[in-house]
């Protein structure tokens, strides 16, 4: 009984395993085949991986998608990660009755779903288009103002502030540091775990964010990578070679930040969850 | 004193930045949605209509085949992802289990794809000449291709499917880190007390999950009533409206269609009130706060 148990346990385990690679495998695969091998479905690698290349730089630009997304993401990350993490020291260090009923309004705006907001800040950032074209419709700027505030990272910093030492703050003031400099030179270094969760979330989050660019971006050259495959996926005579060499490059970044930082992640959003 | 209110001067300022940037891009617009949802019109030609958006909802199909949708999605992909995800974890949490690392990581693997890669893939493995329907037809599972994509209850199974494919091995890792806090004597001392397997299941690791449980169904029940970029990138809303879902009719009538922002809005709070009725409804029935 317990040894067909445990065949069945590894055999459940291997078939899960398997449905959860075999896309990824197909799509490395047909990333190197010509277009008429993907679709009589051949599953060994073939000898198209540079022409698929080739023809995905110079026919897509996905180049020019590639550093849309990297600006956007990059901006995305540095600005909500020092934005959060202000706010949730602030609302844990100082905190008072006024501040919690602000920050219980503030954790509200997670349930606002996106669909409810995409149409009155289309219209808000098509109000500004004329005065501050940079941030108007069509910018990479307007791509990424609204989603630097997350109510989610500020709870999240405020859980992993509750963590760190109260009396490490003391010990600051007496020593004669400003607030300003207890925040940079204590708090910050000792949450670099907190700091790389966050920054992993924030970046898979903006690198793959596809319904807010799809309103706000009109432009071809202004193109992120989530617009340039869905649009790939959808034309009339696609070549699928070139389409699945385009998903496995998107994939590569977010693959790798997450692997080079699991650890970091997964410890990170567990402090958030107690 | 006065050096008290200096510092909770301070303490305002470190918040200051992050509370004003969600009222202006979350509060502002959510009130100017509000006030939307009352009035109609083509683009920004808009005039005050009272509630006829909101009784509009009742008598429009698409709306309602969205919404019914949506309720599929979440009825279905949310329990059995977490299910899933619940069985793998206590699976891999076995301290006698070989090739866990392995496991863990292939299972967790599409977490890290992009929605809407993940969503070409899948209309890529799903097509009616697509890899799975060549695999059934070999193995002569079938005797012609399967419609996945031109089948309205298929299309939502395959729906189903790749939400669940994407997410089951992120929730995972939550009880994974979550199952290695419980202390291994508990299991031992249930073991020698003679509860099998399923006893363990139900009384002590789930009890025990119940916090990360809430969490990630109640992340989960939000992000399902708010899927977009699935339905868009896999079968369009189609075939007609069968895997149409709320998020995507509010987009279609915004951008795709002659924009009706007025009605646009009316359906867009329609999800704000079962986002709010299901996250009180998860606090609910886990009981008591925590």
């Amino acid at each position: 009984m317990k040894k067909f148990k445990r065949i069945f346990t590894y055999l459940f385990l291997t078939v899960a395993a398997f449905v959860s690679i075999f896309p990824f495998f197909w799509m490395v695969i047909s990333s190197t085949n010509k277009s008429v091998d993907v679709v009589k479905g051949r599953l060994l690698p073939g000898t198209h991986f540079l022409e698929n290349m080739n023809n995905l730089f110079s026919t897509v630009n996905m180049g020019q998608a590639l550093l849309n997304s990297a600006v956007i993401a990059i901006a995305t990350t540095v600005f909500s990660l020092i934005i959060a993490s202000l706010a949730g020291y602030g609302f844990e260090i100082y905190r008072s009755k006024k501040k919690d009923i602000v920050f219980n309004i503030l954790l509200l705006s997670m349930m606002i779903p996106f669909a409810a907001l995409m149409v009155p800040l289309y219209r808000m950032f098509g109000s500004v288009s004329q005065t501050i074209p940079f941030i108007g419709i069509d910018t990479l700027t307007a791509t990424f103002l609204p989603t630097i505030t997350t109510a989610f990272l500020i709870f999240f910093f405020r859980q992993n502030t509750k963590m760190f030492a109260k009396e490490l703050i003391e010990a600051g003031r007496i020593d004669g540091l400003s607030e300003c400099g207890l925040f940079v030179r204590s708090l910050m270094p000792s949450m670099k775990t907190a700091y790389a969760a966050a920054a992993i979330i924030t970046f898979m989050n903006s690198w793959n964010n596809y319904l807010w660019p799809l309103v706000i971006l009109q432009s071809p050259e202004k193109q992120t990578i989530p617009l340039l495959i869905s649009n790939l996926g959808s034309s009339y005579a696609p070549d699928y070679g070139v389409n699945f060499m385009a998903i496995v490059i998107a994939t590569i970044p977010t693959a790798l930040v997450f692997f080079l930082m699991q650890r970091h992640f997964v410890a990170g959003m567990m402090g958030s969850v107690k | 004193m006065g050096n008290r209110t200096k510092t909770q001067t301070i303490g305002w300022l470190f918040v200051l930045l992050s509370t004003v940037l969600i009222t202006i891009f979350y509060f502002y617009p959510m009130l100017q949605a509000l006030l939307l949802s009352f009035k109609s019109g083509m683009g920004n030609n808009l005039e005050n209509v009272g509630f006829s958006n909101y009784k509009r909802l009742f008598s429009d199909p698409t709306f309602i085949a969205a919404l019914k949708n949506t309720f599929i999605y979440l009825l279905f992909q949310v329990p059995l992802m977490i299910g899933l995800a619940l069985v793998f974890s206590v699976l891999l949490n076995d301290p006698k289990l070989k090739f866990k690392g392995f496991f863990r990581i292939a299972i967790f693997l599409p977490a890290v794809t992009s929605l809407v890669a993940y969503s070409i893939i899948f209309k890529n493995l799903f097509a009616q000449d697509g890899i799975i329907n060549k695999f059934l037809l070999s193995l002569s599972f079938v005797s012609e291709p399967v419609q996945w994509l031109t089948d309205p209850l298929l299309a939502k199974i395959v729906i189903i499917l790749a939400i669940t494919w994407r997410w089951t091995g992120y929730n995972m890792i939550f009880y994974l880190s979550g199952l290695q806090n419980i202390d291994r004597s508990i299991y031992e001392a249930a073991e020698l007390d003679g509860a099998n397997g399923f006893q363990i299941f139900t009384k002590i690791t789930i009890p025990m999950l119940k916090p990360i449980i809430l969490f990630t169904s109640i992340t989960s029940t939000i992000g399902t009533l708010q899927i977009f970029d699935e339905t868009m990138n896999i079968t369009k809303g189609g075939p007609g409206n069968s895997t149409v879902s709320i998020s995507q009719y509010i987009y279609n009538l915004s951008f795709k269609y002659t924009p009706d922002f007025g009605y646009a809005a009316a359906v867009s709070f329609v999800i704000v009130i079962l986002i709010v009725f299901f996250s009180f409804l998860q606090f609910r029935v886990a009981g008591d706060r925590k």
